[in-house]
């Protein structure tokens, strides 16, 4: 089974973040990066099928050159190849441009599965993954929490609302978004960092993939990125005690709503 | 801000990627246990063989043997990152076989490597380093445990003290007299004792720190041990634990350093949230001086482990002064650690006394280090002759 996982590199969820000047994201000098969560659970579900079943994991990342280090701690966690999707033209891609990237490079090099996380921890759209599949015109199935091969096909547990679950099964090629926390996540050992040295990392760029400019523009904009308003209103409630609980029970319920 | 990075130009993104790891096992592996750990005086063996999983235990062996070729800077990044537990003790025990495998692979028989390695670097075995005497320790010279050779077996006689992984461990590289006649370095040899050797007895010690760690006085009743596990040649092992030394000591100036940022880090955060007379503690004057003071000698402290562990790695230098670079390091990164120690303790107030709390821990393991591994004062006349002052 040949298995492409999508890693994105995101700040790291303990940065310290600010806006950058522009105020259109966060600033990016002095953050310190990390594989995206879900996706990390996605490398390792695939991981684990190539052990079960054979085949070769692929470590796919968009991004500028410090991208690579997500790229090699995939490798270094067991992945066999990377692959690198860098070019100026793809630094402002939204939801649908970085997907029409992956789908174009994932089809190039032909896949049985494509797996993302479920969303990103940057962004969180929880699009790329779905649009992707829709431009490759294959089956997909969202919030995946285990995998099984099944009679040449893929049958996937599903999460869904109010703790029901789903068992889906579909033909492969397919395309699946992982969801976090479904297996234990494996260590890069110090053999498989020495190891991932020798392992290639192919870079792609936007005319090797055949992507123009009017495929990658922009299909949505951030206007605007700011901090949460903080509000805090005291209200002192005043009168006996029945008379105030009262009041408090009333303002609750019908102010802050809490039941 | 300072943030007491590693200097990156010592540091590929291999080494970067193996301190993720290292990080990330620590804080999963580790640090919610330490505390428990701690107090019951020991910490699972299972610890040993998920430490080889990762690397920790191979660093720097040869493939052959399980281990993973790698230079002294993945060694610093081992001792930095198990540092964050807060426990001098488990880094101590964990690594034990740091100081007792490297005479093996160094001087060691091909039939003895390839018995003994693979199980101490696969996290199987544990190993101990077996030097000091109830009558001394730096004065390697002068040990007085003896193997006289009877046939094809010595027959040890003696005691050892302090030993570290002493009731765990399950081989043991002991220095040993095999020529009587001689009582200086040349009757000196090492030789490798097997755990259940009869007459090999163990003896727990309670200590200051270093709680998790076993410590343990050692006992040889008339042992028969195989001339198979004699570590190189016969009365030539005092070079080789010599040699053994400088390797452990910037092992330990490692250790200190990663031990001495914790508390500066600690001291900082608790200064940043500690509110008194209406302001943090970090506004203080008084505790930003102290605050600097560390990061100053924390900073230094860095700078020349890093120094000598490029030279060292690529043997820039006199070996004598290599060795007198070591000692002094030893001692500059035990102080640094003891004052950073004194004055987090300061700043933490009541905090820092109550148990659990990693300065408290690390106040207790101070003293360890800057005896242990060669005194503060053998490292001076040692500096101070191999500089031929």
């Amino acid at each position: 089974m040949k298995i492409i996982v999508c890693l994105k590199q995101v700040p790291k969820n303990d940065s310290i973040l600010r806006i950058n000047d522009a105020g259109s994201w966060i600033q990016d000098r002095d953050l310190t990066y990390e594989i995206n969560e879900s996706d990390a659970y996605a490398l390792e579900a695939a991981l684990q099928l190539k052990e079960k079943h054979g085949g070769e994991v692929i470590a796919l990342s968009l991004g500028p050159a410090r991208v690579q280090s997500v790229i090699k701690e995939a490798l270094a966690r067991g992945a066999d190849r990377g692959l690198h999707l860098e070019d100026t033209a793809f630094d402002q891609l939204d939801a649908f441009g970085a997907a029409a990237t992956i789908a174009a490079a994932a089809e190039g090099d032909g896949f049985d599965l494509l797996l993302t996380g479920l969303q990103s921890d940057d962004h969180g759209y929880a699009q790329t993954g779905v649009i992707a599949a829709e431009l490759l015109g294959l089956p997909h199935a969202t919030i995946v929490m285990d995998l099984q091969t099944e009679d040449g096909g893929i049958k996937v547990k599903r999460e869904l609302e109010a703790g029901f679950f789903q068992w889906v099964t579909m033909p492969v090629p397919a395309v699946f978004t992982i969801q976090s926390g479904i297996n234990t996540l494996r260590y890069a050992t110090l053999k498989g960092i020495m190891a991932a040295k020798k392992k290639e990392i192919k870079k792609l760029d936007a005319a090797a993939l055949g992507l123009d400019a009017a495929t990658l523009a922009p299909k949505q904009q951030i206007k605007r990125v700011y901090f949460p308003q903080k509000s805090k209103q005291t209200q002192m409630i005043e009168g006996t005690a029945a008379a105030a609980a009262a009041t408090l029970v009333e303002k609750l319920k019908n102010e802050a709503r809490v039941f | 801000m300072l943030n007491l990075q590693p200097n990156p130009i010592y540091y590929s993104s291999e080494h970067e990627q193996f301190r993720k790891t290292v990080r990330e096992f620590v804080a999963r592996e580790i640090t919610p246990f330490i505390n428990e750990w701690d107090e019951a005086e020991t910490f699972p063996r299972a610890l040993y063989r998920q430490s080889a999983e990762i690397g920790i235990i191979g660093i720097g062996y040869p493939e052959e043997y399980g281990g993973t070729p790698a230079d002294g800077f993945y060694s610093i990044i081992v001792a930095d990152e198990l540092s964050r537990a807060g426990s001098g003790g488990l880094i101590a025990s964990l690594l034990s076989h740091s100081i007792a495998a490297p005479p093996i692979l160094a001087a060691g028989s091909a039939e003895l490597k390839a018995r003994v390695l693979p199980a101490i670097l696969s996290g199987e075995k544990i190993a101990a380093l077996a030097i000091t005497e109830p009558s001394g320790g730096s004065d390697v010279a002068s040990l007085k445990t003896t193997a006289i050779r009877d046939g094809q077996c010595y027959i040890v006689n003696g005691e050892k003290t302090f030993i570290t992984s002493g009731l765990r461990a399950d081989y043991f590289t002991v220095a040993v007299r095999t020529n009587p006649a001689d009582k200086g370095a040349g009757g000196v040899s090492l030789l490798l004792v097997e755990r259940d050797t009869p007459g090999f007895t163990r003896t727990p010690l309670k200590k200051m720190g270093w709680w998790c760690s076993d410590t343990a006085h050692l006992h040889f009743d008339n042992c028969r041990v195989s001339i198979a596990n004699l570590i190189g040649e016969e009365n030539q092992g005092f070079q080789t634990i010599m040699l053994n030394f400088n390797s452990e000591r910037l092992g330990l100036a490692a250790q200190a350093y990663g031990l001495a940022k914790v508390c500066f880090e600690d001291a900082l955060a608790w200064a940043r949230e500690r509110k008194t007379f209406g302001a943090p503690l970090v506004e203080r004057q008084v505790i930003r001086h102290k605050l600097v003071d560390m990061a100053m000698k924390l900073e230094a402290t860095r700078a020349t482990l890093e120094d000598l562990t490029s030279r060292v790695e690529n043997n820039i230098g006199a070996p004598n002064l290599l060795v007198a670079q070591t000692s002094m390091l030893k001692n500059f990164a035990t102080q640094t650690m003891q004052f950073c120690a004194d004055q987090a303790l300061q700043i933490l107030g009541g905090m820092g006394y109550i148990r659990e709390s990693r300065v408290e821990r690390i106040y207790r393991e101070v003293k360890v280090l800057m005896i242990g591994g060669g005194a503060e004062e053998i490292m001076k006349d040692l500096a101070a002759k191999q500089m031929k002052l």
